[in-house]
């Protein structure tokens, strides 16, 4: 990479927040203008706790909508001043941020008004988000992982269902799918299965050092075809479709917290560990030797090698932890979230972790931000397509809210991310100088 | 490492009047003895598999070897199953050519399909004849599925947001939404009400490309259709100013833009053109196989197609045999299956193993001790090089 166009880092221009600020303006304006006047007069309400004692919060949603839509003008007036006079830029940037935050709640009620229903259970639709988001998170550490060692790996969505397979089928060899041993037993095969596939991924992309997303189209190509080979050969002939999946836990006190205590403490294992794993990822990689040594091979590896860290030693590490990690993100979709495997059942969750990560630029508890606004985009999926939203005669299909997710994806990775640089040495083989 | 843009004095994927020099020394059976050689280790170790699940893998590989070229029928079914491929192969390996990786041909395929199927109904096509009315079915594939590739080359030009992501996610845009035209009976919008499952009104027999062998999936004229098009992307590879500037980006985009090459404007060419070559293929498929669209016909195509453009080395003429032999393992697997019992998943597993000792060619090299051969000038594009940043 020449020197010129060495990339700087640096966050959103002006230039750039002027049109998203200008963007929101004409929201603003459509929301008041002709959202508003058009929405019946009827009371929505958030409930908070499931019955028989709910706690609800009901208003008007014009009132609701007509305030968010005046904050999205104010955001645009905000965009011009700031171009005018620089000190108003950090004022810019802070209700840019609220204002993009305010899209959830706008959608929410926006939906609810333009629906048959009175109301939403808001914790649970967090929950749910949540939950949603556990394999995004974990996908995107396992990407972290790898691509702060600067190994680029698009063949999650591969480790994510060879462990999701090769999990659900040991767990139907040894057990029959029942048991809770064997089924702790298959989650580990499960993360095993994704530590494996690592250690093919840094074989050949690091030891071969063959292009690093070509390796990740073969994983995931191979992934396919032997889960697709597994069910086909040893799950079927079986006749085991289902199997029992891992049961909630609740955390002792925590889940007596009233309102949320019931629902976000009482849940099941892997989703606990997927707090565990990032927050663990955000310690070692940013403050142990060891994370500083993975990071300095993505950043700068002729350098680190030079003060003497085994760049291939720490790459293979680092994508194999990855491995483990999409292991365990496979395990729960094939033995959490549903007690069965059906071909490619990660249906490009993988893909929408690396979104999430790029989202997050490369940092552990931005990516799992990123990771739970694509579980919340796929909860309020799920949830509007119950609530059934209807704009004029036109009843919104399925199709649409499932798209949610993936429009939400190229919005983000193309216009409020910009231009998020990856670590330096991403995506590049290492070569020791002899 | 052999490249996938070829050492200069090579002739670029061997153009006919130059193929006795191919043969001519065996270090230029290179590019064709590696794929072969992966081909068979490949086999060798779906062989292994096979044993595993308790089949005799001799047994199962002749009965795919008789699906795939058995009878004059079976060869012109694999032949008609292949076609497609090579479009789409054609369009990954362009993009390829430019460091540019279009994950996204099968929603440009569909997205071509869908508007030729969608245009092909109209009325004023049935008064048309044969010679009018085909081309307009094709060209309006050629423009849906540009348009569909328009879209993320133009992203990744102004906002630099990576193609691999964006592609991927229109995939999935454009599966949910043909799903939903095609499905939909309230609104109704391309949905045939008078079929009982849900697909889109036939084309008139004016649009239907002519078929030359009458097989399953038959033969028709959109195969001949394709190898033209492989001679275009060729010429225009090696023959045309615009072409050196495609290859330019694709081996270095930093000198290319000091060279003078507005980079921006080769991406956003390029992914157009990749998709438009593959809305031309699903156009075709349209057009010449089925004759309407019904929901979920592609599926696989755009990740078969970048395992072909790979295994071709992303060069025009490579991709044809390598489409046929992807397209004729497809074809064949039933007829394992029905005689073994084996799934036909066997097939894809094989297939992404040879697309992992291609690309792995050490592995292949170690086994079967193939000596390296000596390249220099273009380097082979990484496109992990550029993830997440602009070039």
């Amino acid at each position: 990479m020449s020197v010129a166009t060495l990339p700087v880092r640096r966050g959103l221009r002006l230039g750039r927040l002027q049109t998203i600020g200008v963007l929101f303006g004409v929201l603003g304006v459509v929301l008041v203008g002709y959202v508003a006047p058009n929405i019946e007069p009827t009371d929505k309400a958030f409930t908070f706790e499931p019955p028989p004692e709910p706690l609800t919060f009901s208003f008007d949603p014009r009132t609701v909508i007509v305030a968010i839509g005046i904050f999205f003008l104010i955001t645009a007036v905000l965009s011009f001043v700031a171009q005018r006079d620089e000190r108003w830029e950090p004022y810019l940037r802070g209700a840019l941020i609220v204002s993009t935050i305010l899209l959830a709640p706008l959608v929410v009620v926006l939906s609810l008004a333009l629906s048959e229903a009175v109301d939403t259970n808001i914790v649970q639709l967090v929950v749910e988000s949540l939950r949603l988001g556990t394999p995004i998170a974990l996908g995107a550490m396992a990407g972290l992982w790898c691509e702060r060692s600067g190994v680029v790996n698009i063949g999650i969505e591969g480790m994510m269902l060879a462990a999701a397979g090769i999990g659900f089928t040991a767990y139907v060899v040894l057990g029959d799918a029942q048991g809770t041993g064997w089924l702790w037993i298959s989650i580990v095969v499960a993360v095993l299965t994704g530590g494996l596939i690592g250690a093919l991924h840094a074989l050949v992309s690091v030891s071969f050092r063959v292009d690093q997303i070509i390796s990740g189209v073969v994983i995931n190509l191979l992934a396919l075809g032997v889960t697709s080979f597994l069910r086909s050969q040893v799950i079927v002939p079986r006749g085991i479709s289902t199997g029992t999946s891992t049961s909630e836990i609740s955390v002792p006190l925590l889940s007596d917290i009233p309102v949320i205590g019931e629902q976000l403490f009482k849940n099941k294992p892997i989703f606990f560990l997927m707090f565990v794993i990032v927050a663990a990822s955000w310690f070692v990689l940013f403050k142990t030797p060891w994370g500083l040594r993975v990071r300095s091979c993505g950043e700068n590896p002729h350098a680190a090698e030079t003060l003497g860290v085994d760049v291939i030693r720490i790459r293979y590490q680092a994508v194999i932890l990855g491995g483990l990690i999409a292991g365990l993100a496979g395990a729960w979709f094939s033995m959490e979230s549903q007690g069965g495997f059906q071909d490619n059942m990660t249906a490009g969750t993988g893909f929408i972790a690396l979104a999430a990560l790029i989202f997050g630029r490369w940092r552990p508890w931005s990516a799992f931000a990123g990771a739970m606004l694509f579980g919340f985009t796929r909860a309020l999926g799920t949830r509007l397509q119950i609530l059934d939203v209807t704009v004029g005669d036109f009843s919104i299909p399925s199709e649409f809210w499932q798209a949610l997710p993936y429009v939400v994806t190229i919005i983000v990775v193309a216009g409020v991310v910009g231009r998020a640089i990856p670590p330096a040495a991403d995506g590049q083989p290492y070569e020791r100088p002899r | 490492m052999t490249t996938l843009a070829e050492a200069p004095g090579t002739p670029a994927g061997p153009p006919p009047d130059r193929l006795p020099r191919i043969v001519r020394s065996y270090f230029d059976l290179q590019p064709v003895l590696v794929p072969v050689c992966a081909i068979l280790l490949a086999l060798a170790v779906g062989a292994v598999i096979i044993l595993l699940v308790g089949e005799n893998p001799l047994t199962a590989y002749w009965a795919l070897l008789r699906g795939m070229f058995g009878s004059w029928d079976r060869v012109a079914a694999s032949l008609g199953r292949s076609t497609p491929f090579i479009g789409a192969a054609l369009a990954v390996a362009f993009a390829f050519r430019a460091g540019l990786f279009n994950i996204g041909v099968e929603g440009q395929l569909l997205v071509g399909a869908t508007i030729a199927a969608w245009i092909g109904t109209w009325g004023i096509v049935d008064d048309m004849p044969g010679p009018v009315a085909i081309p307009f079915v094709l060209v309006a594939g050629i423009v849906g599925g540009g348009l569909y590739g328009f879209i993320p080359g133009a992203l990744k030009a102004r906002t630099g947001a990576h193609e691999v992501i964006t592609t991927i996610m229109l995939n999935s845009i454009a599966v949910l939404f043909v799903r939903w035209m095609v499905n939909s009976q309230d609104p109704l919008i391309l949905r045939d009400p008078s079929a009982s499952v849900p697909r889109t009104a036939s084309l008139p027999d004016a649009a239907r490309l002519p078929e030359f062998v009458d097989s399953q999936p038959p033969l028709h004229l959109s195969f001949l259709i394709m190898v033209g098009l492989c001679v275009f992307v060729w010429f225009v590879l090696q023959r045309t100013a615009r072409g050196f500037e495609i290859r330019m980006v694709g081996a270095n985009p930093h000198a290319a833009r000091y060279a003078g090459v507005s980079v921006n404007v080769v991406i956003v060419l390029v992914m157009t053109m990749s998709g438009a070559f593959a809305g031309l293929a699903g156009a075709g498929e349209i057009s010449g196989t089925s004759g309407y669209l019904s929901p979920g016909v592609f599926v696989a195509v755009g990740f078969d197609s970048i395992a072909i453009a790979l295994l071709a080395r992303a060069n025009p003429f490579a991709i044809i045999p390598a489409a046929i032999l992807w397209g004729s393992m497809l074809a064949g697997a039933p007829l394992m299956q029905q005689e073994t019992g084996l799934s036909i998943d066997i097939v894809r597993i094989v297939q992404a193993l040879v697309l992992l000792f291609v690309a792995a060619d050490v592995i292949v090299r170690t086994v079967f001790r193939i000596r390296r051969r000596v390249v220099g000038g273009f380097e082979e594009p990484r496109f992990g090089a550029e993830w997440g940043a602009t070039a």
